[in-house]
């Protein structure tokens, strides 16, 4: 199990090396930004890209761009936008509003989805079933911007139970009420979409479950049927669920980009619009890395837990 | 055996032909064959929410190609003066729903403005008061339906000789009134601004500027605030003229229609019979218009074909090469597979914003937005269809046929394409399906956060119009709603009709994720 968990992150960064380097490469064989004039001395600037090696070449730029890293974790400064302010700081900085977004909606989603499966497989082709299968259909199918826009619409605008936007820090503390009921538009529609993928996910695989053999035996030898599904259903079920659930945790790293645009969240999403939009590069490497390390980790995580919730499967990996 | 032997001994004369002239055949089958398609295709009739779904996408897809026909606009159309008018079905007029009008709350200065534009041009603006309320300071409210395509009114326009000319002939051949009078203020110019045209009525408070209560006549109408001139004919004008138009008491208090200015002929017209004379037809915008005034029908349609085709082109390409990336990889195996299958890996992991950002960045100049989009959809698309494919052939590669065919001499080309592939390719068909509502959702999710974007004069994506519509969400959520509907009902009925595919051509895989 070590070899393989070893090798898998060995394979990761490897992935995560090929793609900064061409990254890295496309990035830098864009112009630089043009220089805004305003308020600004152009030979300063000059001297400063100089100094930065931006007119070196670009291997020994990639050298130095590594070397910054892994000597002083320096992911470079802002130069389009908070100018100066080093690039990890700021994403420091803004990740906590991604992450606390994020944690609250999937604490509320998960058993929210947990049991509508459960539900929904239980009552495997009755009405009931067929209702929850056709609202998560529904709920996996219709853009997440549209839910977004239409719980703006409804609690923001017309019921106004909600403020438009986030609060930010100077109005209410991090972990307030308010904070959190400014941050409950948002945190519902990222629930929406996760609540029916766990739910879909719950009711396939517990819907197999049931069918099992081993099933019929737990009610045979005496088993009521609670007992059946809570010890021997639910269990089973739960060694391909879970990892599903860790993936969403490692998830909320990343947060979603168009959700806090609309909600006008300043967390990392925002940021990486933003060094898009203004062409700051620093910015825009730092979070592709950011980004593709999330994506990455979050696999590997998922195919180890798998190992160690369930044995059977870490006997597999072995081979 | 023994029985055998105690038979009776028929002699050989007995023995006689049945018959010696036919061929014999076997019974041919009386039931028409069942093909892979046509099982496919029972399996797919009983499965009543794909079926709804396949009928939707078509009506969405005619939608998006027959619009421009039949659409009297363009995306390129704009009109600054119809500007966030409100969806209007002419089959429900006056019904209180989908009519083009909302209830506004306004006070008597407001109400006596919506209602005086009515009462000039005998249209109705204010389609009835719903509610009539007074605060305790004293101030009436009111709550009233107006028409949000005739509560424009009227504008100034400045026209050319020949316009003027055309203008006036067109009035006198159709009997409809256009040009009004212009007002007494119109010279004084107190009031600014296009809204002004619609102020005819003297105000309560003769001071006020551009807004405040009418002052009434003793029968409770409107005072006229024309513009007056002892000739009857000022500026050339010889057309139609208001019933009121009498030249006053002395007779020498003719309205002015028009004034002679240096570019041309200043007018003050009826905005809605303008806009027929200007475009000749009437101003009718089944989903309402945008902010700049653009018909959201139209927009809406140029955008779900631009989706659609983007959608279709890329699942097309993403489907040949990954049906060929993923059959050398299943097929060969090995080393092959190894090193092929960590490309796929790497581009697999590049999260997709960041390829189409750097595609934009590099190509848009030379390729254009659409085509550097395109080519970032196809950079990474392709791996999920190469693992299906590689998938299938992994299962498939070992099996005796293959084998036998190997053995009878056919080469890896024609073992790849005639005995493995027909295998996958309901697999393949139901991913590239699959994989139309996805490309759809982050086109439009990229124009959103204007990441692309594809807005030129005459293209437009659902996304950008979402993105433009987000600020009004409060005020004019149809601008939001047609676009996020149409988005919504597509992506449903296209993950329905994939699955229902899926189960269709693989009844094992039924409501498994794929």
């Amino acid at each position: 199990m070590g070899k393989y968990v070893i090798k898998r992150i060995l394979l990761m960064f490897l992935t995560l090396f090929i793609i900064m380097t061409m990254c890295f490469i496309l990035i830098k064989l864009l112009p630089l930004p043009a220089i805004r004039e305003m308020g600004r001395d152009v030979n300063l600037i000059l001297a400063k890209r100089e100094q930065m090696g931006y007119n070196k070449p670009l291997l020994v730029q990639y050298f130095l761009f590594l070397k910054n890293i892994i000597l002083y974790w320096d992911w470079g400064v802002g130069e389009q936008m908070y100018e100066a302010l080093p690039v990890w700081d700021v994403l420091m900085m803004k990740l906590p509003y991604t992450v606390i977004v994020n944690l609250y909606s999937i604490l509320i989603a998960i058993p929210l989805g947990l049991m509508f499966g459960i539900y929904a497989a239980l009552r495997k082709n009755r009405w009931q079933d067929h209702a929850v299968s056709t609202l998560v259909v529904v709920f996996i199918s219709v853009p997440s911007y549209v839910y977004a826009l239409l719980v703006q619409y409804l609690f923001c605008y017309k019921l106004g139970w909600f403020p438009l936007t986030v609060e930010s820090l100077e109005n209410a503390a991090f972990f307030s009420g308010r904070m959190f009921r400014s941050m409950m538009p948002a945190i519902m529609s990222l629930g929406f979409g996760v609540v029916a993928g766990l739910t879909r996910y719950t009711r396939a695989e517990l819907s197999e479950v049931l069918t099992s053999e081993f099933m019929l035996l737990a009610r045979t030898k005496g088993l009521t049927k609670a007992q059946a599904i809570s010890r021997h259903a639910l269990r089973n079920a739960m060694v391909v669920i879970l990892p599903m659930i860790i993936g969403e945790f490692i998830g909320i790293l990343g947060g979603s980009l168009i959700i806090e645009k609309i909600f006008a969240i300043p967390g990392v999403g925002n940021l990486y619009v933003g060094s898009i939009s203004v062409r700051d590069y620093n910015f825009f490497m730092a979070l592709t890395v950011f980004y593709t390390f999330i994506g990455l980790a979050s696999g590997i995580v998922i195919d180890i837990s798998y190992g160690f919730i369930d044995p059977r499967i870490r006997m597999g990996a072995k081979k | 055996m023994s029985d055998n032997m105690n038979l009776p001994s028929f002699p050989k004369e007995k023995f006689r032909f049945a018959q010696r002239t036919e061929r014999l055949h076997d019974v041919k089958l009386e039931t028409k064959p069942i093909g892979y398609f046509k099982d496919a295709w029972l399996r797919f009739r009983k499965n009543g929410s794909a079926v709804v779904a396949a009928v939707l996408i078509l009506i969405l897809l005619l939608f998006a190609i027959l619009v421009p026909f039949i659409s009297p606009y363009t995306v390129t159309f704009r009109d600054g003066y119809y500007k966030t008018v409100l969806p209007k079905n002419p089959l429900l007029a006056g019904s209180g729903f989908w009519d083009g009008a909302k209830v506004q709350r306004e006070t008597q200065a407001g109400y006596d403005y919506f209602n005086s534009i009515g009462v000039e041009s005998g249209r109705t603006v204010v389609k009835s008061v719903r509610d009539r309320t007074v605060d305790p300071n004293g101030i009436v409210y009111y709550s009233i339906d107006v028409d949000s395509y005739a509560k424009v009114g009227y504008i100034y326009v400045s026209l050319s000789a020949d316009e003027y000319r055309a203008l006036l002939d067109y009035q006198d051949e159709t009997g409809i009134q256009i040009v009004y009078p212009l007002q007494e203020s119109y010279r004084t110019n107190y009031v600014m601004g296009n809204m002004g045209a619609n102020f005819w009525y003297k105000l309560a408070d003769p001071r006020s500027t551009s807004t405040g209560q009418a002052a009434l006549d003793e029968n409770g109408n409107y005072v006229p605030n024309y513009m007056l001139s002892a000739n009857p004919d000022q500026a050339g004008y010889n057309s139609l003229k208001l019933a009121g138009d009498t030249g006053g008491e002395d007779g020498n208090s003719w309205y002015v229609y028009a004034v002679k200015n240096q570019s041309g002929y200043k007018l003050r017209v009826d905005y809605m019979e303008y806009f027929k004379f200007k475009n000749g037809f009437e101003p009718v915008f089944l989903f309402g218009t945008n902010i700049y005034g653009q018909d959201i029908f139209t927009c809406l349609a140029a955008g779900a074909r631009l989706s659609f085709l983007l959608a279709f082109a890329i699942s097309f390409i993403n489907f040949i090469i990954g049906a060929a990336y993923g059959a050398i990889e299943g097929y060969y195996g090995g080393t092959t597979d190894i090193i092929m299958e960590r490309i796929s890996d790497v581009l697999y992991s590049v999260p997709f914003i960041v390829v189409a950002t750097l595609f934009q960045m590099h190509l848009s100049e030379r390729a254009g937005v659409l085509g550097s989009l395109l080519f970032a959809f196809v950079m990474t698309g392709w791996v999920g269809m190469a693992a299906r494919v590689r998938m299938q052939f992994y299962r498939f590669k070992r099996q005796e046929y293959v084998l036998a065919a190997r053995t009878l001499g056919a080469s890896d080309l024609r073992i790849i394409t005639k005995h493995i592939f027909p295998n996958a390719i309901g697999t393949i068909i139901t991913g590239s399906v699959l994989a139309i509502p996805g490309v759809i959702f982050s086109e439009s999710m990229l124009s959103y956060l204007n990441i692309i974007n594809l807005e030129t004069t005459h293209l437009t994506s659902i996304g950008t119009m979402l993105a433009n519509g987000q600020g009004y969400l409060n005020t004019f959520p149809h601008i939001i709603l047609f676009p996020s509907l149409f988005i919504s009902v597509l992506e449903i009925s296209f993950n329905l009709f994939g699955n229902g595919l899926r189960d269709a051509f693989n009844p094992s895989l039924r409501g498994a994720d794929e």
